[in-house]
């Protein structure tokens, strides 16, 4: 047990020390950014219209003199604290814009991520036990398109197809217009995030379905199944197949976060859909560089939040590497 | 499906033809991508505009393939750049092994803590967007994956026996890396590198759907399908199926070509 906490505690400190890094790196890319300041914020009319000493005051509060490193500080001592600093799109602290936007966009995400996961799993256990036979030609085709398919043009279709073609499904935004916000149900919330769930899940289905085949291949050619088969048993696929394949699954599980979150800007693109996504691209096409360095910190966090817990998941999952871990 | 090697050539010839004629088509139809013809303009696809032409009469099979050369240009110079850096930077990691490996590690993991369409977003940023932002961000946002393979494959490589007995003959660190290490780590990079392009490609699209990329009039298939979105609802389908089908179809190509040759290069799967 205390060498499980050892181990945690290690992933964590390193944990620690990439997001500063994601930080600072994130916050010298804004900095070398040939986005004037004032401008970005003010604008150039009202600038024009600006006495020198007013530009000079304006110039103190937005740093423009100040060396990039004294504002990574101030930043990162606000932001220890919970200050991101002021969203300039949003006139909100950066913090309160992105609680909002990413609890619109959590359920979407998280069922997006649980039916891939599945759809994945499933699939590609089906391919292995199938192999060379159609099923396996087919979910390999299927997979390869749609891992050749750009996520937003997958977005485009579905929007096509299912509400101006077919007309059943809302075209998008995650509540119907016109209705306020204390009058939308959960079904008509849930019908507006039916599509861009679909669309994010399909997509991060190909990567877990070709890997998890592969697996079930290794596994499949393995002795022991061979010795299984001998030994004529039964359920050998739930028995032996699944469980030695729920390893690699858990990895390719927990590394597709940064996938679906990347995803997720797109698609919520499309379907216009009010969530951390589409916050991103306004922010970075707005210059509102303290809301995109927000977010960039708080989608790292869940990226490696996914990797611990994958780590610590594997030893819960399987005991050679609760005892290995041990040592390490 | 009988012999692989003779398909993975054919896939690869194929993939090689399809690059070379969709950069000079639309190297040759770059000039005519952006005529407007205002008598032609919102006809579905009819013989004389397979694909149709958009609100300003604008031929889209041609700004299409103007795109897509684009996007092919872009997707193989950036697919080279990260290849190249995965290469120097794994090959580094674990020769040097001890501070070097551990300070590429971390940058590793660090670039692959941030999704690929935000670290772009950031990039193209920081260059002051346009078709170089976007560039440098697909080609420094790539390499991380191909690195950490090539890293494992040095290490595993270093105490090979053939390696050992070369350098206890006297052979120079130089000719040890150029004619042994390099040599063998071939495969791997190639593959990775074909690899690569698919998912430039799309990135590149992607992030220039979003706008980050190039100006409006410019033609590129990100551009074309973010301006498709305006008219889903008054039915012009056209615009958005074509454009992202031909994405799709060069994407594809690669992938297949890519994969296949893993497979062939693999011993496990060599004969399957």
């Amino acid at each position: 047990m205390r060498h499980r906490l050892q181990f945690t505690i290690k992933k964590l400190v390193r944990m620690a020390l990439l997001l500063l890094g994601v930080s600072l790196s994130a916050f010298l890319l804004m900095d070398a950014a040939p986005l004037d300041p004032l401008q970005t914020n003010i604008g150039q009319a009202a600038l024009g219209s600006m006495s020198p000493e007013q530009l000079a005051r304006l110039e103190e509060y937005w740093g423009v003199n100040t060396p990039a490193a004294e504002r990574y500080l101030a930043w990162l001592s606000g932001a220890l604290r919970g200050d991101f600093g002021v969203s300039l799109l949003y006139r909100r602290p950066v913090a309160e814009v992105i609680s909002l936007r990413l609890g619109a966009s959590v359920w979407l995400l998280l069922s997006a991520w649980a039916l891939a996961g599945v759809l994945g799993l499933t699939l590609g256990v089906l391919a292995g036990a199938n192999r060379g036979r159609w099923p396996d030609l087919l979910i390999r085709a299927a997979c390869l398109t749609v891992s050749s398919t750009p996520s937003f043009w997958l977005a485009l279709l579905l929007l096509m197809v299912f509400s101006v073609w077919l007309g059943i499904l809302p075209i998008g935004l995650a509540v119907p217009i016109g209705t306020a916000a204390a009058d939308v149900t959960l079904p008509q919330r849930l019908l507006h995030a039916l599509l861009p769930a679909l669309t994010l899940s399909v997509a991060g289905m190909a990567n877990i379905a070709l890997h998890t085949r592969e697996k079930a291949v290794d596994v499949l050619d393995s002795d022991y199944i061979f010795l299984a088969r001998a030994r004529g048993e039964r359920h050998i696929l739930i028995r032996h197949v699944l469980r030695n394949v729920t390893l690699p699954a858990i990895t390719l599980q927990f590394a597709s976060i940064g996938e679906i979150i990347g995803g997720s800007v797109l698609v919520e693109q499309v379907f216009s859909y009010p969530g951390l996504g589409q916050a991103a691209v306004a922010a970075g096409l707005g210059g509102d560089l303290p809301l995109l360095l927000g977010i960039t910190v708080i989608t790292a966090v869940l990226v490696f939040g996914g990797n611990l817990a994958a780590d610590l998941l594997y030893g819960v999952v399987d005991p050679r590497i609760r005892r290995g871990a041990a040592k390490g | 499906m009988k012999n692989r090697r003779r398909n993975t050539l054919f896939f690869i010839i194929l993939a090689g033809t399809a690059l070379c004629s969709v950069t000079l088509a639309g190297g040759l139809l770059y000039e005519g991508a952006a005529a407007a013809d205002f008598a032609q303009k919102n006809l579905p696809p009819c013989p004389a505009h397979p694909f149709g032409t958009d609100w300003m009469g604008r031929d889209m099979l041609r700004r299409t393939l103007a795109g897509l050369s684009l996007s092919v240009r872009v997707g193989g110079l950036t697919a080279a750049v990260s290849a190249a850096a995965a290469l120097v930077l794994g090959g580094a990691a674990a020769a040097f092994g001890g501070w070097v490996d551990a300070l590429i590690s971390w940058i590793t993991d660090l670039v692959m803590g941030i999704p690929h369409i935000l670290l772009i977003i950031l990039i193209s940023i920081a260059c002051g967007r346009g078709l170089w932002g976007v560039t440098i961000g697909v080609a420094l946002s790539h390499w991380t994956s191909l690195a950490r393979l090539i890293r494992g494959e040095v290490l595993q490589l270093k105490g090979a026996p053939y390696l050992q007995l070369a350098r206890r003959l006297g052979v120079s660190r130089g000719r040890l890396v150029k004619n042994h290490l390099l040599l063998h780590l071939m495969p791997q990079f190639l593959t990775g590198l074909i690899l690569q392009f698919p998912h430039a490609i799309l990135h590149e699209a992607s992030v220039t759907f979003l706008g980050f990329g190039l100006s409006p009039e410019q033609p590129a298939i990100g551009i074309i399908l973010a301006e498709s979105m305006g008219y889903l609802t008054t039915g012009r389908w056209w615009l958005a199926l074509f454009p992202g089908l031909s994405l799709v179809g060069a994407v594809m190509l690669f992938a297949l070509a890519g994969e296949r040759l893993r497979l062939l290069l693999s011993p496990a799967t060599a004969q399957d």
